[in-house]
């Protein structure tokens, strides 16, 4: 065989691997989540009860995908302002300085930082200033995870946002110059409508990390197995309870939590399948 | 403006400079007229400062820092640099190299783009005149009246760059910069500009950077010959072709080099 077709081979191989793995994870998923699917059917989804007590054991899912949903959307909301003006600030206001590529280099470590890390700080730092406000007994529940979530993602979104905003071409900026405008009129009529499905796309991926986010949101979620009933109540997410429970989980259990695995795993490839279309499309 | 009319140039560039970096100049010590009504053509091998010398006439070097401009350029007998950026860039309109209407607007918020930029709010009436005109003026509104409402992006490299020169043309500037808008451009589409510009230097003064000599001779009633940042000679377009001062200029125009 020729070293050509060697190498052929191989890297058909590594490619092969990745295919398997992935329907492995999927199938296993799958697999492991047909009992639960089997004994509640569509009602996992809509039920907000979770009772572990042999005898009368009973699993829903609810709390958790509400959970999931609300701290991540929370936290996206909070992230937009300040990933979007950050964003602004490196690749246009001062584009090219050396201050944008400090603040640059200072996104890049930030999503470099563990997830342990964020949790801790959010649990030794965050946490008591929140109950210092007053607004909360125990500093625990879906604001302060929502918070430390957003300041998690914010270089995520900021990253991607600056790379779409820096890839408007300078020509239709200079159109826009030439014709008398405004920096902030370029920036506003010219910039953003051009980068628009770009920036978005980037939030939409920030949130697909959101989702699956679990360690911090573990240490500050206050763990409780109910839908959240405010800003400062403790909820649950999907990620977290399959942390929290899987060591002690048998049977059915752990049947149910496999298939929270399974929707999260779902719920997050559709949000950065979404994402990734929209950079694609329109890009 | 008409006792200007034949006395003054419109523009007068003295002892211009430009430099990139600290100390390397783009553009050396130029001091030129362009006379108005006409279309003056400057030409020159790449990199001979020919574009900085022509984006220094609407100050678009100010849009980046460090680049040094040091001598004046009058427009209408006044210098432009203490004017308002803004209003400057109302008199003096621009074409690119590069056709480059606005992806997000359609056909006719490209041409009124300069007023909705501006924030300058127009009657419908108003809006559909300037477009109707502005589009006839580029000989491109029987192409493209049925199309209007339809992105600028779709229209032919050429038409796109016509859609450019209305953009630049609807605010109904004095001056009209061109920086070599045919270069991207078919044969075809490139004598369509051409003859173009013949018509609206009747109503604009029309500053035309180009390394293509042949289309300098069609269309130029004055060049530039511009050479490592100097301008080299400067005249009417035919003295210069047939009968070239400086030694440079006849070795660019017989083709030793460029």
């Amino acid at each position: 065989m020729s070293g050509d077709k060697v190498t052929k081979a191989l890297l058909f191989l590594s490619s092969l691997t990745i295919l398997l793995l992935s329907a492995g994870i999927v199938l296993s998923l799958t697999g492991g989540a047909i009992p639960a699917f089997r004994e509640y059917g569509f009602s996992f989804i809509t039920s907000t009860v979770w009772n572990p007590t042999s005898g009368s054991e009973e699993y829903g899912a609810l709390p958790f995908i509400a959970g999931t949903v609300i701290t991540s959307l929370l936290a996206l909301l909070l992230c937009i302002p300040m990933a979007f003006s950050t964003s602004l600030f490196i690749a246009e206001y001062f584009r090219g300085t050396r201050t944008a590529g400090i603040l640059r280099s200072l996104v890049d470590m930030l999503a470099g930082i563990p997830s342990i890390v964020y949790g801790f700080w959010g649990f030794y730092a965050l946490r008591p200033l929140l109950i210092s406000t007053g607004l909360t007994d125990q500093g625990f529940g879906i604001f302060t995870a929502s918070l430390v979530l957003a300041i998690m993602i914010v270089p995520y979104a900021t990253s991607l946002s600056t790379e779409i905003i820096a890839m408007v071409p300078s020509e239709l900026k200079e159109a826009a110059y030439s014709l008398g405008a405004t920096r902030r009129e370029v920036i506003f009529r010219v910039i953003i409508p051009s980068a628009r499905s770009g920036i978005v796309a980037s939030f939409i991926l920030a949130l697909g990390r959101a989702l699956g986010e679990t360690m911090a949101v573990t240490m500050l979620i206050g763990n409780a197995n109910i839908i959240p009933k405010g800003l400062f109540s403790p909820g649950n997410t999907m990620a977290s309870v399959i942390a929290n429970q899987f060591g002690e989980a048998d049977g059915l259990k752990l049947s149910a939590l496999i298939a929270i695995g399974l929707l999260l795993f779902a719920i997050t490839a559709l949000v950065n399948a979404a994402g990734k279309f929209i950079i694609r499309r329109f890009a | 403006m008409s006792d200007t009319h034949t006395t003054e140039p419109v523009l007068k560039i003295e002892g211009l400079s430009i430099a990139y970096e600290p100390g390397r100049y783009a553009v050396k010590d130029v001091s030129a007229t362009v006379r108005r009504n006409s279309i003056t053509a400057i030409m020159g091998p790449s990199g001979c400062g020919k574009s900085t010398l022509l984006r220094a006439m609407n100050r678009m070097h100010e849009l980046y820092p460090n680049i040094e401009t040091r001598g004046d350029i009058l427009l209408d007998g006044k210098s432009i640099f203490p004017m308002s950026v803004i209003e400057l860039r109302r008199k003096v309109g621009m074409v690119f190299q590069r056709p480059n209407p606005f992806p997000n607007m359609t056909i006719y918020e490209n041409v009124v783009a300069g007023y909705s930029l501006n924030d300058i709010r127009l009657k419908k009436n108003q809006r559909d005149e300037i477009v109707e005109n502005a589009l006839r003026n580029v000989t491109l509104w029987d192409e493209v009246k049925e199309f209007l409402f339809r992105k600028g992006t779709f229209l032919s490299g050429g038409q796109q760059q016509r859609l450019c020169v209305a953009r630049a043309i609807a605010f109904n500037p004095e001056v009209l910069l061109l920086d070599e808008p045919t270069s991207a451009l078919d044969p075809i589409a490139t004598s369509k500009i051409e003859d173009l510009l013949g018509e609206l230097k009747k109503k604009y003064t029309i500053v035309l950077v180009t390394h293509n000599m042949s289309q300098a001779a069609r269309i130029s009633d004055d060049s530039m010959f511009m050479y490592l940042g100097e301008l080299v000679e400067a005249g009417r377009t035919e003295t210069l072709f047939t009968t070239p001062k400086d030694a440079r200029t006849e070795a660019y125009l017989t083709g030793k080099f460029g």
